[in-house]
């Protein structure tokens, strides 16, 4: 363990660091996030209230919305000139939400993530490929720092280049690969086309997130990488990577409660739902100083596993994530809502609003289908307008939602609507959770 | 001078041209010429048909996204060379053709040409100029009552 004096306290000493650490924390956004002093005075909470951690059920939920109308800055709990870096979500503009951290969120999130990649069995001999993102997104620079942490070698790659990251496996010696589950199975793919077998190679674990998978895709990735492939966890708006870890026991995800509460929800009721069973994952962080988030609806639906791990840790678990109460897709590790392609087919002639997504699986990487019905209106004779619309369509969708897309264009109509209401995503990824 | 085609937007799917068909034929609209453009995904059905008008009306309540595209009729002696006449006349002229599509005329010694040109009025003029015969809209289809 990184931090075993942390990893495996006491739930009594655990739940006194937390309603110390919770009491703070609702005490400085009271006072310096105008958002949260609004929400708890119409909610008639004051943060002195607060006795005992079930009291947090008595605090607001904080949600996506909050932190999109608060763009770019309006949800930092501390000045600007203490915020040594920001990340954000992707998004159309009105649909991003930043994140700011101070040296302290840094060096936290630091910890947070060697944490994780001990949990999933690396140490500091180990030579680490950062595949996920470097940029706005939190995976590539929360990866590299914990593995530099760690005192691992770490390799920033950063995403792409598929044949080169390939090659730097194979040349580095790589132990340890950090990348989306379904990267690395196009990393497989791409190996095996250059004739290299990754199962010969050193690589020998795989700490695997910012996308939900299946135990079916963990089987597959394990078999043709020969390593443990790990399911790690974390939201830029709760942190980012590093916020729950598979240990090596790969049964759930310990949440780092010392850092941050969860709670599982029912999304109708907003009520606590018992150990167990399945609800909306929502998290306090307990620690943050940038922009703390305070009972944070994530749209992740889990649940609590009760039991301990023979790992140790006392930190609970919660299940991998098997699905959301919203209609946010994850494509390639990236954020989309339906309605933002509704938004771009607004703005552009010749189409309806009326779509489909059909979201597929071409070897490994997600593939979307984004399907257009022309409007009834459209003056077409020649193919080469069809095709030029189609582009335009296809080029406006990827540059609003940063994931390329391949547009058909359909008949007037021809979306099903079903009860008035189009279905607007088909998924034929996997299907199992 | 021009007469006027439909063009109507086909998805790739099975009897879909079929159904196209059968609403022209059933709503009594005779057609006398049709050509089909397609891609991996759609199509692009053009169409000739008597009282085009009321076809594009009924094929849009139908569901069928229809446009109506002028286009010059020329008539084309039926022999070898007829046609690359009327293409190198028009080429001189600057004319650029999209595409064109031809049909014999029952028993005629000619054989009519549609050609989609992107300016169809100056084309008509230069092609009467030069002795070519048009076609006009009631030798082909039977026009939308007034």
């Amino acid at each position: 363990m990184f931090q075993p004096e942390l990893e495996t306290m006491s739930r009594e000493a655990l739940e006194r660091l937390q309603l110390a650490r919770l009491r703070t924390q609702l005490a400085r956004v009271y006072v310096n996030v105008p958002l949260y002093r609004r929400k708890f005075d119409e909610a008639g909470f004051r943060p002195e209230q607060l006795e005992t951690l079930a009291d947090l059920t008595r605090v607001p939920f904080t949600v996506k919305n909050d932190l999109r109308e608060a763009y770019p800055f309006d949800m930092f709990a501390v000045p600007q000139r203490d915020i040594v870096r920001v990340h954000s979500s992707s998004g159309t503009t009105g649909q991003v939400s930043v994140v700011g951290y101070t040296r302290g969120d840094v060096e936290r999130w630091s910890d947070l993530m060697a944490r994780t990649l001990v949990c999933g069995g690396a140490s500091a001999d180990d030579i680490v490929q950062v595949t996920y993102g470097y940029g706005l997104f939190t995976g590539g620079l929360g990866a590299h720092y914990g593995s530099e942490r760690l005192g691992a070698m770490t390799i920033p790659v950063s995403g792409g280049n598929t044949a080169r990251q390939v090659q730097i496996l194979k040349d580095f010696g790589v132990t340890v690969l950090a990348c989306t589950p379904s990267y690395a199975l196009l990393i497989a793919e791409t190996a095996a086309s250059m004739g290299i077998d990754v199962r010969s190679l050193p690589l020998r674990l795989g700490v695997f997130g910012a996308e939900p998978w299946s135990e079916e895709m963990r089987r597959q990735i394990e078999e043709v990488m020969g390593i443990r492939a790990i399911d790690i966890y974390g939201l830029s708006e709760v942190m980012g990577p590093g916020v729950a870890s598979e240990c090596v026991h790969q049964n759930g995800l310990h949440v780092f409660e010392d850092h941050f509460i969860i709670e599982i929800i029912d999304p109708e009721t907003l009520q606590p739902v018992p150990d167990g069973e399945q609800g909306e994952v929502v998290f306090t962080t307990l620690t943050k100083e940038g922009i703390p988030v305070i009972r944070y609806r994530t749209r992740d639906v889990s649940r609590i596993l009760v039991g301990e791990c023979e790992c140790g840790r006392t930190f609970r678990r919660m299940q991998r994530v098997t699905g959301r109460t919203d209609d946010m897709l994850i494509i390639r590790g990236v954020n989309v809502y339906p309605s933002q392609i509704e938004q771009v087919l607004i703005g552009i002639p010749g189409v309806a609003p009326h779509y489909q997504i059909v979201l597929d699986k071409r070897g490994s990487m997600d593939t979307v289908e984004v399907q257009v019905e022309v409007s009834p209106d459209l003056e077409f004779d020649e193919i080469r307008e069809l095709e030029a619309l189609k582009r335009r369509v296809a080029g406006a969708i990827a540059g609003a939602l940063a994931v390329s897309v391949d547009v058909r264009l359909v008949e007037p109509r021809a979306i099903q609507r079903s009860e008035g209401k189009a279905k607007r995503v088909v998924d034929l990824r996997n299907k199992e959770a | 001078m021009l007469i006027e085609q439909l063009s109507v937007f086909l998805q790739n799917e099975k009897g879909r041209l079929a159904q196209m068909c059968r609403l022209l034929g059933d709503g009594g609209f005779d057609m006398h010429a049709l050509v089909v453009a397609d891609t991996a995904e759609y199509g692009v059905a053009r169409v000739i048909c008597d009282r085009p008008h009321s076809a594009r009306r009924m094929l849009e309540s139908a569901g069928f996204a229809v446009a109506t595209t002028r286009v010059v009729a020329v008539e084309v002696p039926d022999r070898p060379g007829g046609l690359a006449e009327v293409l190198e006349y028009l080429g001189e002229q600057g004319v650029n053709v999209e595409y064109l599509y031809c049909f014999p005329r029952p028993g005629g010694a000619a054989a009519v040409d549609i050609l989609r040109v992107e300016d169809p009025d100056r084309a008509v003029g230069r092609l009467i100029e030069h002795g070519f015969t048009l076609v006009r809209s009631g030798q082909v289809y039977e026009p939308d009552p007034a």
